[in-house]
């Protein structure tokens, strides 16, 4: 009996100690550059939780995600925290292998109205489920060379009140500068087909997975022709993103604007063309279109080992307001936080675009910026349709004729 | 039951630790081969076939997959599918890559066998260097070469005034630029197999010839073609199956949407894109399992051609 009794001590005591020095692993699967973020706010972290080490695994963009798919499709090899960005949170949002915040013990619908808007719906399934949380968004706005634009004689404003004007605004450039008005083409379409939607409307689909291409969308009609009116007019460089060009192109201010997310202001600043602060400036896209570009999330899959200390880093990382303004100076990842965006230091202003407060300007267009809704063809449709725009814009093929083969094709393989 | 056993039947031994290790040991010896091919060989085989026949998306669990029947195939067989393009893509880049290369490595190898003998090591070694050197250092390289603007070609073009070419940018050029690369890399690899086939020849053949009074090009269309056939059908067979799974060389080039209008788009790519990008693992799985019909037809095609007057010899 004596022995029983030392031994349940024993036995107790162990188990406090254990307790009391409990280690616990979290791993957390991200890409470049949200991993450098999460290294900047994890100093932060380990002074608040000195017990709970992170064990980042990092890998490129195109790898991670895959990884990721086929790690939920087996329920193996899942990480804790499983970082997505955009262009893979509609896809992932539509499948079972993700918690639903909505739900307990996570309760994230009390959050909810903390983030910009529109990343709310981007993380939600037709379905309701909210399946990760915001961290960074990527507000689209348009970057111009003033001195290109002041050589040519161009307002800005023009530039911006209409896309008829736009291109014009670029014939003038051209003429006077020498200087392309955009890399390619395809970047007019890009913007056009995803700005000024509807409620309820996605870029491809409707809300009720409605098929919108085809040749009586008037959207998609007058970006094919914006873009074909840009290609005939010598307008753009036929240049690609993320190519040597696309730097030189920046580096020599051959091209004079360039659609983007608020993020390229620091590749710009960066790496790719230094030299050029404080010749651009920034203003918003061509008739009020405002848009998403880019932005990453925090998810938890349902076969996580350790969903409660992962809902606690997920929420340091997107709701602590001083986390989100370290990833801010980190790396530019625009807070999808709203409180962070109200920082002081959103209005300074920006050096390398002449002085410009171009955050503020940055957050205004978050914060009118609409949902779109995401549907899992999107990616098939995309593909489709910039085949059939090469075809309008290399061989001449008629627009009409260009969509009502890609709303063919695609209705064939969204089943 | 029991009356049915045959009573010739010898009888069994008890059993014993000898008769269990010489009946069944060999099998486990063996058994970590069929084990690997089971699970990475033959279950993804079968698994593919399967998912051929269903439509899912990983990112629905396994398990929760719905049958379609031949649906996935007849999506790929529908005449405006992007599997048609990239199967037309990738046999024209085929041609376009493969027949240059035998119709280099061939002679190539025949000079270097008969008349630049001593160098035969370092020119092995010289040609064999684009095969072994890994696709991101090749696709780098050759990007640069082929930029519009900043390119090397461009530049040297605009030494003799001419235009600047859209290497990968134009779709009309892009299955060029990139059989181009394709042919740099893999014709090394042909001229080090005819070189092996060349040397597998018996002097002797050549000496009577001399003595009959040949020259140099009835050797070579006399004696060397006929003799390298079995080495050419190696290596016609080697470049059918490479082309038709092509997918580094404009991957790297292209990133994965092949380029502008999808004009390098290889069938391997479309498939991968369709698995990964789009997660419709049972219209990807189909389509492999037309590619390999499409490589499997193409192999034996060659294999008649090359059986059909010369199998007699």
């Amino acid at each position: 009996m004596k022995q029983t009794a030392a031994f349940a001590l024993a036995t107790a005591l162990l188990l406090g100690t254990a307790h009391a020095q409990e280690k616990v692993t979290l791993t957390v699967a991200a890409f470049p550059s949200l991993d450098s973020a999460i290294k900047a706010i994890l100093p932060a972290w380990t002074k608040l939780h000195p017990n709970v080490t992170i064990n980042l695994q990092a890998q490129q963009f195109a790898d991670h995600h895959t990884a990721m798919t086929t790690a939920l499709a087996t329920g193996q090899g899942l990480p804790d925290v499983m970082a997505i960005e955009i262009g893979y949170v509609g896809k992932f949002a539509e499948g079972q292998g993700l918690e639903n915040l909505n739900s307990a013990p996570y309760s994230a619908a009390q959050y909810k109205k903390l983030f910009t808007p529109f990343t709310i719906a981007q993380a939600t399934g037709s379905d309701g489920r909210f399946i990760a949380m915001p961290t960074d968004i990527g507000p689209g706005t348009f970057f111009y060379r003033k001195d290109v634009l002041d050589k040519a004689g161009v307002n800005p404003l023009t530039m911006q009140s209409s896309w008829e004007n736009y291109i014009a605004s670029g014939k003038k450039i051209k003429q006077k500068t020498g200087a392309y008005l955009v890399n390619t083409a395809a970047s007019v379409y890009n913007l056009v087909i995803r700005t000024n939607l509807k409620s309820g409307e996605g870029i491809y689909f409707d809300k009720q997975n409605n098929l919108l291409v085809g040749p009586d969308n008037a959207r998609f009609v007058r970006a094919m022709t914006l873009a074909k009116q840009v290609r005939d007019a010598g307008l753009d460089a036929k240049i690609g993103e993320w190519s040597n060009e696309w730097y030189d192109a920046f580096k020599k201010g051959t091209v004079a604007t360039q659609f983007s997310g608020a993020w390229l202001q620091g590749a710009l600043q960066n790496w790719m063309a230094p030299d050029t602060k404080g010749l651009w400036r920034v203003q918003n896209l061509p008739e009020k279109g405002f848009a998403s570009w880019g932005g990453s999330f925090y998810a938890i899959p349902s076969k996580a080992k350790n969903k409660q200390w992962a809902w606690e880093f997920i929420k340091f990382m997107t709701l602590n307001q001083q986390s989100q303004i370290t990833a801010f100076q980190d790396n530019g990842a625009f807070p999808a936080l709203i409180a962070a965006q109200k920082d002081k230091a959103f209005s300074e202003p920006v050096e390398f675009l002449g002085g410009q407060k171009a955050r503020v300007l940055w957050r205004d267009a978050a914060a009118k910026t609409q949902p779109i809704d995401v549907n899992k063809y999107d990616s098939v449709a995309d593909q489709i349709l910039q085949t059939e725009l090469t075809n309008v814009l290399e061989q001449g093929k008629d627009i009409k004729q260009a969509l009502a083969d890609a709303r063919a094709q695609i209705a064939r393989r969204a089943r | 039951m029991s009356q049915r056993t045959p009573t010739s039947a010898p009888p069994r031994a008890p059993w014993s630790y000898t008769r269990f290790q010489q009946r069944f040991a060999p099998y486990l010896f063996v058994s970590p081969f069929f084990l690997l091919f089971a699970v990475f060989g033959l279950f993804p085989l079968l698994f593919s076939l399967f998912l051929a026949f269903h439509l899912w998306s990983p990112l629905d669990g396994i398990g929760n997959w719905k049958f379609v029947g031949f649906e996935n195939f007849q999506l790929a067989l529908g005449p405006t599918d992007m599997f048609w393009k990239s199967l037309k893509n990738t046999v024209w880049i085929g041609l376009l890559s493969g027949i240059p290369q035998h119709l280099v490595a061939l002679p190539l190898a025949f000079i270097i066998h008969h008349s630049l003998r001593r160098f035969q090591g370092a020119f092995s070694t010289i040609l064999f260097l684009p095969y072994i050197t890994n696709a991101v250092a090749i696709a780098i390289v050759f990007a640069t070469l082929y930029s519009e603007r900043l390119g090397i070609l461009n530049y040297l073009g605009g030494l003799v005034g001419l235009d600047p070419v859209r290497w990968l940018g134009d779709p009309n050029m892009v299955p060029y630029s990139v059989a181009a690369v394709v042919f740099w890399r893999y014709v090394g690899w042909n001229t080090v197999l005819y070189l092996s086939g060349l040397q597998a020849i018996s002097e002797d053949v050549y000496e009577a010839a001399t003595v009959d009074g040949a020259n140099g090009w009835q050797k070579f269309w006399y004696i060397t073609l006929p003799l390298l056939r079995p080495m050419m059908f190696y290596a016609f067979t080697l470049t059918i199956v490479g082309s038709m799974q092509l997918f580094e060389e404009p991957f790297m080039l292209l990133n994965d949407g092949g380029g502008s209008g999808g004009a390098g788009l290889t069938s391997a790519m479309h498939i991968f894109n369709t698995a990964f990008r789009d997660l419709d693992m049972g219209y990807a799985s189909a389509m492999s399992w037309l590619l390999f019909l499409a490589i499997f037809a193409l192999s034996m095609l060659n294999n008649y051609l090359f059986t059909r007057d010369g199998g007699n010899k």
